[in-house]
């Protein structure tokens, strides 16, 4: 029996011995670099201390680094790069704008909280 | 590449049904949908975390100073085990999606190889966060400890350095198995572990314990080697306003002593999973119950991955994906393995690094 329900978009996902040839050499390219940006983080945590007056320096790189490979992860190795642009999209834009908005409400919420500790006790 | 379009179809037809306007297949598409909710989840709990550290600032623990062990060599090492443990997941992820590759190229030989490399991964790290676990609820050997006296009375410091070996016990009051002048030479971690047992159950005293079987002993042991007491939070929880350190002899005279005092509950080993509510070794109550709920939802999740990937694993072998002439189900299973690998790239910055 022919269905009618599927089939319009293309399963034909296969590729050529030397397309793959291409997409392993950039696979291996990501590996070398979510290796050397995870040697970094560590490299540098055990370096700098976190009482140091320039931690908030590696703070915040920590956090640029983690975003980087979350990058690469989700574009190359999950292949949401490859996708349409507007699957691409639909994914990412309303996730960031939700957790973006909850960082920033709780953080707040939580270094307020801190205040209120520190000036009445808890 | 995955998905990529082929047949190009102008936004009337793709929007006027009968066709994926994504350019993917349902399955695809609903694992995306998990997905993205899946990451709310997390993003929710480690948002949470957030919050309670934010809140408790200081008296946080940091990460380098609590995962600082290794299976075998001890401790000194901090985040080595880590930063090994997120290599595996990394290194796992890729051999998934070399696996789809293959998959991509029909070439069934490749699939199975890569998905079995990536399956071993897997059990690799789900074993190396039951180490970790098990590191976390047993503690350290010095434990936290509760100052007895001085100017920092009633605070509670945590304890780093190397802790003297146990060499021997001498009975100085009998019990039922021992009598006294008794010299008990046993295995150093087994003479700890009595010793801890002791400390746990308020039965050390002036430099005396009291066995299981009622005997009294004295000790032998080496000395502690840089010994250091780090004191974030004072006698009621608060975070103190600079994060202070006691060394050397000074630290030694406060360890020891509020072990030898005889009260119950001055040193905290670990972290009770059984009962989050117990204070632990590292610091606030809210840092275990987060570090179990984390980790383990996540550990949960890899679990459930190399389930998966087990079963598309015997599909692969058994060629039902060759037949349909397609490898879409290991780049769906895929998806979720990465997600995991993602999911821990975050866990692994803000539990660990900052």
């Amino acid at each position: 029996m022919e269905r009618d329900d599927i089939y319009e978009y293309s399963l034909d996902t296969h590729h050529s011995e030397e397309e793959g040839k291409k997409v392993r050499r950039k696979i291996w390219v990501v590996t070398a670099i979510l290796t050397i940006v995870t040697i970094i983080e560590v490299a540098l945590g055990a370096m700098v201390k976190q009482s140091s007056p320039s931690w908030w320096i590696v703070k915040l790189l920590f956090i640029g680094l983690t975003v980087l490979k979350a990058g690469y992860i989700v574009l190359t190795f999950m292949h949401l790069g490859d996708e349409r642009k507007v699957l691409k999209y639909i994914i990412l834009v309303p996730y960031f704008i939700f957790i973006v908005y909850l960082l920033f409400i709780c953080l707040t919420e939580g270094l307020a909280v801190n205040g209120t500790w520190e000036t009445y006790g808890g | 590449m995955a998905g990529h379009a082929t047949t190009h179809v102008d936004s009337a037809t793709a929007w006027g049904g009968k066709v994926s306007p994504f350019n993917v297949s349902y399955g695809k598409m609903m694992m995306w949908f998990f997905l993205v909710s899946d990451a709310l989840t997390f993003g929710g709990l480690l948002v949470a975390y957030g919050f309670v550290r934010h809140a408790t600032e200081g008296a946080w623990p940091i990460g380098e100073e609590t995962f600082e062990a290794l299976p075998f060599l001890g401790h000194g090492y901090p985040l080595a085990y880590v930063a090994l443990m997120t290599f595996i997941l990394i290194v796992s992820s890729v051999t998934m999606v070399l696996a789809v590759e293959a998959g991509h190229r029909m070439d069934k030989k490749g699939v199975v190889k890569w998905m079995l490399a990536t399956i071993i991964g897997g059990f690799f790290f789900v074993g190396s966060q039951a180490w970790e676990w098990s590191h976390f609820m047993h503690g350290t050997d010095f434990g936290s400890v509760e100052i007895a006296s001085g100017q920092y009375k009633g605070y509670r410091a945590i304890v780093k350095g190397h802790f003297g070996e146990f060499e021997s016990f001498t009975v100085v009051e009998g019990g039922k198995h021992h009598k006294k002048g008794d010299v008990i030479k046993e295995d150093a971690a087994e003479l700890y572990h009595h010793f801890r047992h002791a400390v746990l159950a308020g039965h050390v005293k002036d430099n005396q314990m009291r066995l299981h079987d009622g005997s009294i002993v004295t000790w032998k042991r080496a000395a502690d080697h840089e010994m250091k007491l780090i004191l974030k939070t004072d006698g009621n929880g608060i975070a103190i306003s600079k994060r202070t350190e006691v060394t050397g002899k000074e630290a030694e005279k406060l360890y020891w002593e509020a072990v030898n005092s005889g009260d119950k509950g001055r040193i905290i080993y670990g972290a009770n999973l059984l009962n989050l509510s117990e204070p632990n070794e590292y610091g606030p109550t809210q840092y275990a119950q987060l570090f179990f709920f984390i980790t383990g939802f996540h550990g949960f999740h890899v679990f459930s991955g190399v389930i998966i990937n087990i079963l598309i694993f015997l599909g692969v072998v058994r060629g039902t994906y060759h037949k349909r002439g397609h490898y879409e189900m290991v780049e769906k299973t895929g998806l979720y393995w990465h997600f995991v690998d993602l999911v821990w790239v975050f866990v692994f910055t803000f539990f660990y690094l900052v």
